[in-house]
């Protein structure tokens, strides 16, 4: 690595990251501005968490990275590549052996332990930005802990489709205070927003840092008489026969074929004895 | 700072290799506040007395010149002005005004004049650097985020922080420096005082 300092970002850069980072910490849920940096990669492609994980990795870290569950799609090999260049981390695609994991839109299915760190790529970070597009209002309303708008809109699904409708970035409330948009993760995955590990959200565009420390409450928003229901396919996975594991559709011919396989990739081969 | 100019003393360095011991120096830092009472080892800095190791690689982690740093007297002297202005660029400014302010607890008092954050933006807080004697794991019992079932930090005081856990989600965040030890408080932690 020549010509790049560690980890790409200038060292002022990853300070002012740095101290967004913390009082992300020191306030689950809590948007932090922060003065997102031009990247090496368009809007939308993880900038938010890339520069997260510039912050945070150090040389003894061994760094994984998925986009939905995988460790071998597009987004997934330019970012781990990204970071071998300008680091020169160890990368890894295991779960159980990496350090620092940053994931576009999954959690993965091993439990993470108390010396990981997981940064999630997010798109849009204000949970209420499709109910409310005016920032000056959703900031007032995260002031004042006022939500209701938030649960008018899933009452209106189960009025509308008899079940709340939200499958992904589904809200969560954190230590019993901010709503929060735990990023387009599958539902599926909410219970495991409660962690050992250090749990970090970057969203580039949008300039917002957040977090949320371990063993933090963290709740997904129901109502009694509808709980929350972290719903998968109903099915085993066709190549490991894992049940308890969020499931992709794959689309097999043009005749209607499919096959649901686990998306965390690898969950699945080392299930299969295969882990690379 | 035109005093600052004539004075010849040799300057205590900074970081040997500024991004990576930053790095490892954060980390650190992180693992701190993301566990409230946990103690973690930060070194490789020898800043000038009464500094501590542990809350110079935290000032030269964290300030720079987008950061106002105030230094409570015992740690307002010249040789700490000219190491913080070197190798930061901080700001150095007073209580009402500081991003982070190091000091003994006791020089830090009073507490008021510290920013709290705003409801909107109870981020724009200050953090407290605050240099003991010793850390131990024992007379206050903290839970909260972070925390799985308690942790125990020796604090220097209880109503301080009792008050500052009533303001969450605005209040200001601590860390607790001595030699080379760091644990950090952070507002959302409660604390209770054991006999």
């Amino acid at each position: 690595m020549t010509g790049y300092n560690f980890a790409y970002l200038d060292e002022q850069t990853k300070r002012m990251i740095r101290r967004a980072i913390l009082k992300g910490v020191a306030i689950p849920g809590y948007q932090v501005p922060f003065a997102s940096r031009e990247m090496p990669m368009p809007y939308g492609w993880g900038t938010g968490g890339v520069q997260v994980s510039a912050a945070v990795l150090t040389p003894d870290d061994r760094f994984k990275v998925i986009d939905q569950g995988s460790d071998d799609t597009t987004n997934a090999v330019s970012i781990r590549k990204f970071f071998q260049k300008v680091t020169d981390v160890e990368t890894t695609e295991r779960t159980c052996a990496a350090t620092v994991i940053q994931t576009r839109h999954r959690i993965p299915e091993t439990p993470l332990t108390e010396d990981q760190i997981l940064v999630y790529q997010v798109p849009i970070p204000e949970p209420l930005r499709f109910l409310e597009p005016r920032e000056t209002e959703t900031r007032k309303m995260h002031a004042l802990e006022e939500y209701g708008l938030m649960h008018v809109k899933l009452y209106e699904d189960i009025a509308r489709n008899g079940a709340i409708s939200t499958a992904y970035a589904y809200p969560v409330q954190v230590h019993d205070r901010y709503m929060m948009d735990p990023s387009p993760i599958p539902k599926f995955d909410n219970p495991k927003l409660e962690s050992p590990a250090i749990q970090l959200f970057g969203a580039g565009r949008e300039q917002r840092i957040y977090a949320v420390p371990p063993y933090t409450q963290v709740v997904s928003l129901d109502f009694e008489d509808y709980p929350f229901d972290p719903s998968k396919a109903e099915r085993p996975c066709a190549l490991c026969g894992a049940t308890d594991s969020y499931l992709d559709e794959v689309i097999t011919d043009d005749r209607g074929g499919c096959m649901f396989v686990c998306s965390d990739t690898d969950y699945c081969a080392e299930r299969r004895g295969e882990a690379a | 700072m035109t005093g600052l100019a004539h004075n010849t003393e040799k300057l205590a360095a900074g970081f040997t290799d500024a991004p990576i011991d930053a790095a490892y120096a954060f980390r650190a830092a992180l693992h701190a506040m993301a566990r409230p009472g946990r103690i973690e080892t930060l070194s490789g800095v020898t800043p000038p007395a009464p500094v501590s190791p542990a809350a110079g690689a935290l000032i030269l982690t964290l300030c720079d010149p987008d950061t106002a740093l105030f230094l409570a007297p015992g740690h307002d002297t010249d040789t700490v002005r000219r190491w913080v202005l070197f190798h930061t660029g901080a700001r150095l400014t007073s209580a009402s005004e500081a991003d982070f302010a190091l000091g003994t607890w006791a020089a830090l008092q009073p507490l008021d004049p510290y920013r709290s954050g705003t409801p909107d933006y109870p981020d724009r807080s200050v953090t407290l650097i605050v240099e003991c004697d010793e850390l131990r794991a024992d007379r206050h019992r903290l839970t909260g985020p972070g925390i799985e079932t308690e942790a125990m930090l020796r604090l220097p005081e209880t109503r301080a922080f009792t008050a500052n856990r009533q303001l969450f989600p605005r209040g200001f965040d601590c860390y607790f420096t001595a030699g080379s030890s760091l644990a950090a408080l952070p507002r959302s932690t409660r604390i209770e005082e054991v006999a």
